[in-house]
């Protein structure tokens, strides 16, 4: 099978090539996608390839181009629709809660909202307080979205065609951290499944469940772990709403000890609840307490080294992981 | 210091509030069966606006709100529009609605707090009722750009108040249509209220018609009492807006004059003084004295028009009484196309009847 070297930002670019050409309903807004390329240079060179109609830079307003996706997406269209930070979304939650995620039950199912919106998330960039927190645990809390975090470079490439198929609105998180990540795909990758977490290494001493940019950081206390003898089995949850509780549950009762790795805010955090998840559903398969490793609760810093201190790192996840197998933490 | 650019807002008036010519007429004035139609339409409106006070008084809807006074506004709309354009209506566009052709027991069923009756037989485009205050804007923008993209020559229009013109989502929906010289007109029912709070203390601008300078599309206010003004006026932003030239921000000067909704008290926060001034004015007494100074009306046809209208209206709120409610786990129904695993058991308790726990 021939495969391409690629990277998670080509990968996206790639999907939203491929839908732009498969579907003439699909088209790009948001701010700065054309000729600039978008904030994190997703959609560059696609402009060129497809004209301005269908990669479209919109007026400086997150309510305007989020309320547009809706209405085009109710007219018939299937809006790509770039925000260029989750700190940005919040000038359009109110289209995004009230408006996509309600339309189908206010107009009795008359109307589903094809919409994908796609944006950045996640610290670690130096781009302080207003650009950098992970609020996709908040749009997780959302009845009637469907949440998903790519990982992965075979996710960024194959969950945009999966979302763009869905008829409900979906929201797609890549983390800022993630867009360099290199790798190779097979040259016909495609469509993913997005209803199920997946095992992205099995182990048999503790789960570690994580999702979008902490995957990389927990996959490499997995890897040190086992120097230790700790042999940790990661989970990759890459749907945030609705959560496949099977896959957490199952890895729970294999393993009886659980960390969740999330960039979102401890207190009520999208680890809170899985957490309470795993409580309501494998207490007494647990042979110790549900531990989470999340952001300090604080506005993202923006010097390297107190942003670095405020996020989840490999080494806390070890040292909380190694607390729950030994009882040393 | 030069002068870089100058406007002016134009208004439109034909008929004063006895129903006397003010200007030169336009052709419509001339039109006896097309003016009869929208009389009957209005006086329709206003029968089954009436009933449903009355059904919420009685407990057999929930909250409503009334477009006593607004009615020329909503059916002219419907009369200016084609069946392949799309309506994006607020709470107060009933007269739209029924003019496009969603049933009154549908509006019966949505009042009456099943959303089903916004899944209406027809028209299948145009969008439910929209509550959160000037949201439907950009939605209208979205619509109109997939008419644009593809070409079509269709419209869309949306309807909203006077207090909605403070919302950004009113300015940004504007503006993204004069960016991108969408085929979008924008309807403001200026009834002076917003729930308790008056016009005046909504904006600082003249008009609301101005506001439409800012996002560089057109802007005109009209009596939105005065059928043959509001005719005029929509009729020609929405062939503007079908034949390429761009959005229009459409002033409609009203008055409302019932309560806000069912809800609500107006006598606790406005002067019975005023609203009676303002009933001097209201478009269907208006419209009326004009057919009759015509020739074309009499109290024996008014009697026959009331008589039918009631019977419409009764005929509907039996089909609404009649129809069976939904079950607990129809809440589930409208969440996703296709449920979610993680959710069965949460309908599951629903159709248990108990509680989620
Ligand atoms: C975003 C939002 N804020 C507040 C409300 C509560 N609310 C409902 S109607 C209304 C007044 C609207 O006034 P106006 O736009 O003049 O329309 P009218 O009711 O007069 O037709 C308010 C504040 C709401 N529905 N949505
Ligand atoms: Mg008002």
């Amino acid at each position: 099978m021939s495969t391409v070297t690629t990277t998670y930002r080509e990968a996206i670019r790639e999907a939203i090539r491929e839908a732009l050409r498969r579907d003439p309903r699909v088209f790009l807004m948001g701010e700065d996608v054309g000729a600039y390329g978008g904030c994190f240079a997703v959609s560059k060179g696609l402009l060129d390839e497809f004209g301005p109609e269908r990669i479209r830079d919109t007026p400086l307003s997150e309510s305007a181009f989020v309320g547009a996706g809706i209405g085009a997406a109710l007219g018939g269209m299937r809006p790509i629709v770039e925000i260029m930070t989750v700190n940005f979304s919040l000038l359009a939650l109110d289209q995004i809660l009230n408006n996509a995620a309600t339309l189908l039950h206010m107009s009795g199912g008359q109307f589903n909202v094809p919409l994908v919106i796609r944006m950045t998330t996640g610290g670690g960039r130096q781009l302080a307080a207003q650009h950098s927190h992970s609020l996709e645990g908040w749009y997780a809390h959302i009845p009637g979205l469907r949440v998903l975090a790519p990982a992965t470079l075979e996710d960024a490439r194959g969950m945009l065609w999966s979302a763009l198929e869905d008829p409900d609105p979906v929201l797609i998180f890549e983390h800022a951290l993630l867009y360099n990540q290199a790798g190779t795909l097979p040259a016909d990758a495609g469509a993913v499944d997005i209803r199920r977490a997946r095992v992205r290494r099995p182990g048999r001493d503790v789960s570690l469940i994580t999702y979008g940019g902490s995957l990389p950081k927990t996959l490499e206390a997995a890897g040190r772990l086992a120097a230790e003898g700790i042999d940790a089995e990661v989970i990759d949850l890459r749907s945030l709403r609705p959560l496949d509780d099977a896959t957490i549950l199952a890895s729970v009762a294999a393993t009886r000890r659980a960390v969740i790795v999330d960039e979102g805010w401890r207190s009520g955090s999208l680890a809170a609840e899985i957490s309470a998840r795993i409580m309501e559903n494998a207490f007494y398969e647990l042979d110790a307490p549900v531990a989470r490793v999340c952001s300090a609760e604080v506005p993202m810093p923006y010097a390297r080294h107190l942003e670095q201190a405020a996020l989840p790192q490999a080494d806390t996840v070890i040292r909380v992981a190694r607390g729950l197998v030994r009882g040393d933490g | 210091m030069t002068v870089v650019a100058r406007f002016e807002i134009h208004g439109v008036r034909y008929l004063d509030a006895a129903g006397h010519p003010c200007a030169e007429l336009p052709p419509l004035g001339r039109d006896r069966e097309h003016l009869v139609a929208l009389y009957r339409a209005m006086v329709q409106a206003r029968s089954f606006d009436a009933k449903a006070v009355v059904l919420q008084r009685t407990g057999r809807i929930g909250t409503y709100a009334s477009a006593l006074g607004q009615e020329a506004i909503g059916v002219c709309i419907a009369d200016v529009l084609r069946a392949e354009d799309v309506l994006l209506p607020s709470y107060r566009e009933t007269a739209a609605m029924l003019g496009r052709g969603v049933h009154m027991d549908e509006l019966l069923l949505y009042w009456g707090g099943d959303e089903r009756g916004m899944d209406f037989a027809g028209p299948r485009e145009d969008f439910p009722i929209c509550v959160p205050i000037a949201t439907q804007l950009t939605h209208a923008a979205g619509v109109a750009a997939a008419f644009q993209y593809r070409g079509e020559a269709r419209v869309a229009l949306a309807v909203c108040g006077d207090g909605a013109t403070s919302q950004g989502d009113f300015y940004a929906a504007l503006n993204l249509a004069g960016a991108w010289r969408l085929p979008l007109v924008v309807v403001v029912n200026n009834n002076q209220w917003a729930i308790s709070v008056p016009r005046s203390a909504q904006s600082g601008t003249e008009t609301l018609a101005q506001k439409a300078l800012a996002a560089g599309i057109t802007g005109v206010q009209c009596d939105g009492n005065d059928v043959l003004a509001l005719h005029e006026t929509l009729a020609a932003a929405v062939a503007r807006a079908r034949e390429g030239g761009g959005a229009t921000l459409v002033e409609a000067l009203s008055y409302r004059l019932g309560d806000h909704t069912t809800a609500d008290d107006a006598s606790r926060y406005r002067d019975p003084d005023e609203v009676e001034a303002r009933r001097q004015e209201e478009p269907v007494v208006r419209l009326r004295r004009y057919l009759h100074a015509q020739g074309w009306w009499d109290a024996g046809v008014e009697e026959a028009l009331k008589a039918d209208c009631a019977a419409t209206v009764d005929a509907a709120v039996a089909r609404y009484e009649a129809t069976p409610p939904p079950a607990p786990t129809a809440m589930f129904d409208h969440l996703y196309a296709r449920l979610p695993a993680a959710l069965a058991a949460q309908r599951a308790a629903a159709a248990a009847g108990g509680g989620h726990g």
